[in-house]
């Protein structure tokens, strides 16, 4: 699910419309404390904004500027914004294919999870895809379980226990499936480590993580644990999802996704309502956030809002792995004071950006990295799905930029990517390899 | 077929469109949206181009070795075709969405056709390129030994070129291209669907690479000039460039003092 970081002057109330966008906009203003701290956290990037680009649409926001027509803001979230999702996301990628180019470890069958117990290794093709199709339904279900008991844990306030699930997950991810990635490397390229080298290694890049994604840190190092953290869960799915139920599992959570983020009653959109009525951020930790937000000279600190925003993180992404609705990934996500307060020294940067849920990090790389391992094309598949992906992207932030309300990224995506996955994997690829082997141009 | 070929070979056929996007796109995030854009459309008509030479080989049925060569020409040359039809449905969704552009902020200032133009043609070239090349690529990397049954040992040498100039064709003909469209020149269309078409069967005689070669980096200079002339270069403006007087070196240099 796409959200935008809501933009300063949305003076009305909670109406329909800005009602699944504006999240994060009252509840920024409560987050003063920390402004002085977490100043020298976050990078200046922004500042590129200042000359104008002619290219780009965007009008580099004068926060002062009233809430125009429709029209006129149609566009604030423009070409940056896109390509702001387009790198992390095409990072993500390219980690996922580097590893299963090169370590085998994530392409060999070693067994499945739970949650697929059905086998593929039947004789009848008929069979086979009925057992994909009811590994799918379990999987599915059991998403679908864990996020209405997510749903029901936040609106009966069980802050507590979201805290503990998150935090027990992302020690999970940060501390056993690192060591495990790093065993593998290390066993691919012969390097020998010894196991006090591990251990410090492997602490410290989790002890680093978990306070970035969890507490502050400087948003780029929580952008790249932010990815670092999807590509491995998305490598563990490439391995233990078995082939056919890997593509029905994927058409079947793109539908699921755009059931539960526009369905009035979908349990996402549930979600989003009961964040904002609340003011507060949703869950802080399973969004990517692209903005460069800075503030300084902000209001002294407010620290009622204390607990009840400082919700943890929430990577307990093998259980709600259709994750891809926005959180706020860093508790401290400013937004400028309205224009309107007088003596303000307002030095906020353009803080519009947009926020990109890490599952559809993880499953926009399950396809690519899919599609690396199993292609028969090899690389023009890979590269065919990427294309389609950040296409399918685009799209969804132009309606995004339209419509301005919460969206599922997982559908166009992931159609497009498994059209051009299979029409390339049948159709192009034997064109192309005969054109090549007989050294010919098109 | 180490290292060496490897990145040798990647860098003749890439190098100069990754210094072109490098120096003229990435900076540009609009630029890159209509790049990567310009790249699915390829990529789309490519997949129209197999879907029929893949429905014409199977309405044929059993082939044998010259029906084979015979259904590959008919594929390349309809894959010509698509593309080019592609590349006029991309002038016109550009024309479309620079007016929307227009419309929706008027205070933007939407890109010029040109710069689409250009834009759409490397997007072009480079997909075409990397789906040509990106195989063999890989596979050079590995051991083996090129041309032990006879074939040429200049395999990937030759590809490579092939590949670039390819690349760089697509660049230009992308200007022409929309050149003609905006002034309906159609005579322009068929001459960039003629050159492309020809370049294409130029590679049919492939193992004599001299011939195709050479032909194809000829046209790739004529081409060149023609989209110079087109995009609204002069001769005094490249004299100019050359000598380091022109307007945009002097002004960056008075900036940079």
């Amino acid at each position: 699910m796409l959200a935008f970081m809501a933009s300063d002057s949305e003076e009305e109330a909670c109406t329909e419309r800005t009602s699944l966008m504006s999240a994060e906009s009252p509840t920024a203003r409560t987050r003063q404390e920390g402004a002085e701290d977490t100043a020298p956290w976050r990078s200046l990037d922004g500042e590129e904004d200042g000359a104008e680009d002619p290219d780009q649409p965007v009008c580099s926001g004068l926060p002062g500027l009233p809430p125009g027509p429709d029209e006129e803001l149609a566009l604030k979230y423009g070409a940056k914004h896109v390509i702001m999702l387009f790198v992390p996301v095409t990072l993500c990628m390219a980690v996922v294919v580097a590893t299963i180019k090169s370590v085998r470890f994530y392409t060999e069958k070693s067994g499945q999870l739970i949650y697929t117990p059905f086998t593929e290794d039947t004789p009848s093709v008929g069979q086979r895809l009925l057992n994909s199709v009811l590994n799918t339904l379990i999987m599915i279900s059991v998403i679908v379980v864990m996020t209405i008991f997510l749903v029901a844990l936040y609106k009966y306030r069980c802050y507590k226990f979201i805290h503990g699930w998150l935090i027990l997950s992302s020690l999970m991810l940060l501390f056993l499936f690192t060591y495990i990635y790093l065993g593998e490397v290390l066993k691919t390229y012969n390097v020998a480590m010894d196991y006090p080298t591990l251990l410090l290694a492997v602490w410290n890049f989790g002890a680093v993580g978990m306070v970035c994604i969890h507490w502050k840190g400087p948003l780029v190092l929580q952008q790249a644990y932010l990815i670092m953290v999807s590509a491995l869960m998305a490598l563990v799915f490439i391995k233990y999802l078995p082939e056919w139920s890997a593509w029905v599992i994927l058409g079947a959570i793109s539908v699921y996704d755009l059931v539960a983020v526009l369905c009035p009653k979908g349990p996402l959109r549930m979600l989003v309502e009961t964040a904002q009525e609340r003011n507060e951020p949703i869950f802080p930790a399973l969004i990517y956030s692209s903005a460069m937000v800075w503030t300084v000279g902000m209001a002294k600190p407010d620290p009622s809002s204390q607990g009840a925003l400082q919700l943890p993180y929430d990577p307990e992404m093998e259980e709600d792995s259709y994750d891809s609705f926005g959180e706020p990934s860093f508790p401290d996500v400013f937004e400028p004071q309205l224009p309107g307060y007088p003596g303000e020294e307002l030095e906020e940067e353009e803080e519009r950006g947009v926020k990109l849920g890490l599952g559809d990090f993880i499953f926009y790389s399950v396809l690519v990295g899919k599609a690396a391992a199993t292609g028969s094309g090899d690389w023009n598949t890979t590269l065919a799905c990427f294309v389609a992906i950040l296409i399918g992207l685009c799209l969804t932030l132009l309606l995004l930029a339209v419509f301005r309300k919460a969206l599922p990224a997982l559908p166009i995506s992931i159609t497009f990517g498994l059209i051009f996955y299979f029409s390339t994997d049948n159709l192009v690829q034997p064109f192309m390899d005969t054109l090549a082997s007989h050294q010919l141009c098109i | 077929m180490t290292a060496a070929v490897f990145f040798g070979c990647a860098f003749i056929a890439f190098g100069p469109a990754l210094a072109l996007y490098i120096f003229t796109i990435a900076t540009h995030s609009l630029r890159i949206i209509f790049l990567i854009a310009g790249a699915f459309f390829w990529l789309v008509s490519l997949l129209l181009s197999s879907l029929i030479w893949f429905v014409a080989g199977t309405i044929i049925g059993n082939k044998d070795e010259p029906l084979k060569k015979y259904l590959l020409i008919f594929g390349v040359l309809v894959s010509v075709i698509i593309q080019e039809a592609f590349r006029f449905s991309y002038y016109h969704l550009l024309k479309k969405a620079n007016e929307g552009l227009k419309t929706i902020s008027p205070f933007e200032t939407a890109l010029s056709m040109r710069l689409l133009a250009y834009v759409s043609g490397l997007g072009f070239g480079i997909m075409s390129g990397v789906f040509s090349f990106v195989n063999t690529l890989s596979d050079s990397l590995g051991p083996g030994t090129v041309g032990i049954h006879g074939d040429s040992p200049q395999f990937f040498l030759s590809s490579a070129f092939m590949t670039l100039v390819v690349i760089l064709l697509h660049v230009f003909w992308g200007v022409i291209f929309f050149d003609g469209c905006e002034k309906k020149h159609r005579c322009t269309l068929l001459i960039v669907l003629l050159t492309h078409l020809l370049v294409s069967a130029l590679t049919f005689l492939s193992p004599y690479y001299v011939i195709s070669l050479v032909s194809a980096y000829i046209i790739l200079v004529l081409m060149g000039i023609w989209a110079f002339f087109v995009a609204g270069g002069t001769c005094r403006s490249l004299k100019l460039c050359l000598l380091c007087q022109d307007k945009d070196f002097l002004l960056f240099n008075q900036r940079s003092r």
